[in-house]
């Protein structure tokens, strides 16, 4: 299944294969039925794979995406019923027992759930029976069309690798002689438990139904929502930040029970004549205090046509994140509060990813010594180091009149015509070939610091692998 | 905070700073137009979150305007700071600086700071330089600057 999750992405018509480094080998993590043709195998160097097999493809397996994968499946699977749980890392396991008729009975269920699956790019092993157990051993072992019967007739005639047995037990059964089902049910119990142990007939009774095993359904997500209606309408903006704010404490609950902090929160109101309006709030940091939500609200509530009146107020956080409680001590940073919350109400004006701060990038090219990143997203890191002096603000190269390695005695920038009083430098900045970028195809840049007699410090470079002279730069 | 429209070309270097303030304590926010420059500069003036507020202006700003900042300043306790061009500024400004770098055979940070407003004083004009090793503005004398000048010629 994870190869199909990835194919599902980037269809490929050959034969694919994740790899999963174990032990410091890369091994075959999952492959699709074009590769098992060829010969490959779960389990096999990935080596020993490509010289089998020439055109094989690969992608390194995450193991954490088809996890949540496999979640996202959980959770389109409870349009079956509502009681699915994990089975094992790659499967799951659904109690159909009260829904199959809102389908058409179990056969056409199957039916279903597998042409969905199919049309999702899903090959699924089915199995349906009345134990756990045993529908586990249809789907591994049998994947035929649904059989109806006890358990006792379906799986007979299965391996006895179909009981989910433990390695070893297994194959000390497999020696002793019983190879199926109906072997180890004809022997006599007191011998089977002398011999192998009670995991053989624990799992022989759990799929025989003679032993009652549960399924435990995957919870549902919290839902950070709530509402509150009114008996009469209001319209005062007042009243709507007091009933914004007995919401916000609910919600403030909801999230402190879970550590969570909301990140983006949405008020919506609704008027009497139906109509809704919204509030969008975006915090610049997971917050679940209301003293300082509640504030940031304001500007949006003013802006709120109330029209007839708003009798309900629904408030729910769209987006939230983990907010551990943190031990406050003196070594740790302190948080600027009032920073936050004006990158949020700012933010709120020109979007949140308008407001940037500046983080250190490991470049000497001027451009990209440094990275901007959007303030409410990312800390402030120390580090800066300049050796050489940098101008203070930086253009696109403008080009002027010169030849030559030594800076020209005088030139026209900017309609201004000006001299050179003094130049330092050459300081050479190589390009970094390993990142194509078209301003760098003119090569080398020998660096001038130019100080004019009019009073300019400029930044000017020369390029001597493309002659040409440039202006780059403004000094304080 | 460096405050400016998204429009502006050039764009103010970090490292560059780095000399004068710490660049991690810089922030910087992009404005669709220039009312979007002056609300997000009076909501961090009022804010007192921040020490220092610059706004680069495109177009004249009219005297309610000019207060409002002004205001917000007062009541933030910060300091905002319109980067205008020539006789554009408002009459509700506390002082109004001319600045102008100079050129010096000796000093590469000489520069000439003119006051040529000021609500409570008077005018005046300063050459100024940066001290690297102290992180601190010099005033140069006019004395010195007169024997530097006098020897320039040499």
């Amino acid at each position: 299944m994870p190869s199909e999750r990835v194919l599902r992405a980037r269809p490929i018509d050959a034969p694919f294969a994740l790899i999963l480094r174990q032990s410091n080998t890369d091994r075959i993590y999952c492959l699709n039925a074009q590769a098992e043709k060829m010969g490959l195998h779960r389990g096999m160097g990935f080596s020993d794979a490509r010289a089998y097999c020439r055109d094989l493809q690969s992608s390194p397996a995450d193991l954490q995406a088809d996890q949540r994968f496999l979640h996202t499946l959980a959770r389109w699977s409870k349009r079956y019923c509502p009681w699915v749980g994990l089975e094992g890392s790659n499967g799951l396991v659904l109690n159909i027992a009260g829904s199959a008729h809102l389908f058409g009975g179990e056969t056409a269920m199957v039916d279903d759930m597998r042409h969905s699956l199919a049309r999702a790019g899903i090959t699924a092993n089915l199995g349906l029976a009345d134990t756990r157990g045993a529908a586990w051993a249809l789907a591994h072992f049998s994947n035929g069309p649904v059989k109806a019967g006890t358990p006792q007739t379906q799986i007979l005639s299965l391996p006895i690798d179909a009981l989910r047995l433990t390695n070893k037990s297994s194959i000390a059964l497999q020696r002793a002689g019983v190879r199926s089902i109906a072997d180890l049910i004809a022997l006599p119990r007191a011998t089977v438990t002398r011999r192998f142990g009670r995991e053989v007939l624990l799992r022989l009774d759990q799929a025989l139904g003679s032993q009652p095993e549960e399924i435990s359904p995957l919870s549902d997500a919290p839902h950070y929502g709530v509402r509150i209606t009114l008996p009469e309408p209001i319209g005062l903006s007042a009243d709507v930040m007091a009933g914004a704010e007995r919401l916000l404490q609910q919600l403030c609950a909801k999230l402190k029970t879970h550590e969570m902090g909301a990140r983006i929160l949405q008020l919506t109101l609704r008027r009497v004549d139906q109509a809704n309006q919204q509030v969008e709030l975006r915090l610049a940091r997971p917050l679940r205090d209301v003293g300082r939500i509640l504030p940031l609200f304001q500007r949006g509530v003013d802006q709120v046509d109330a029209g007839y009146g708003i009798d309900q107020l629904r408030l729910e956080a769209t987006q939230v994140e983990p907010l551990p409680a943190t031990q406050i001590s003196h070594s740790t940073p302190s948080r600027h509060k009032g920073l936050d919350d004006l990158i949020t109400r700012i933010g709120n004006r020109i979007g949140l990813e308008n407001v940037q701060r500046f983080l250190p990038a490991d470049s000497h090219i001027p451009e990209r010594s440094f990275i901007i990143a959007p303030a409410a997203y990312s800390e402030p890191s120390g580090a800066w180091s300049t050796l050489r002096p940098r101008p203070l603000r930086l253009f696109t190269p403008e080009a002027i009149a010169g030849s030559g390695p030594q800076p020209p005695a005088r030139f026209r920038w900017r309609r201004m015509s000006l001299s050179v009083g003094r130049a330092t430098g050459p300081e050479r900045i190589a390009p970094e070939w390993w990142l194509p970028d078209d301003n760098w195809r003119s090569g080398l840049r020998d660096y001038w610091r130019v100080e004019t007699k009019q009073g300019w410090r400029l930044w000017l470079f020369y390029t001597p692998q493309n002659p040409g002279w440039f202006v780059q730069g403004e000094f304080a | 905070m460096w405050v400016n429209e998204n429009w502006q070309v050039g764009q103010i270097n970090p490292a560059g700073f780095s000399s004068f303030i710490r660049p991690q304590d810089l922030l910087f926010a992009k404005a669709k137009s220039q009312t979007d420059v002056l609300a997000v500069a009076e909501e961090a003036l009022r804010s007192g979150a921040i020490p220092l507020v610059v706004m680069e202006l495109s177009a004249p700003i009219n005297l309610t305007t000019g207060r409002r900042l002004q205001l917000a300043a007062e009541a933030g306790q910060a300091t905002g700071l319109c980067i205008i061009q020539e006789n554009m500024g408002s009459n509700a400004a506390e002082s109004r600086w001319r600045c102008t770098p100079l050129f010096d055979v000796k000093d590469s940070t000489l520069q000439r700071w003119e006051l040529i407003k000021n609500k409570s004083g008077t005018l005046s004009v300063w050459d100024v330089k940066w001290d690297a090793e102290t992180r601190r503005i010099i005033v140069v004398s006019k004395n010195a600057q007169r024997a530097g000048s006098a020897r320039a010629p040499n």
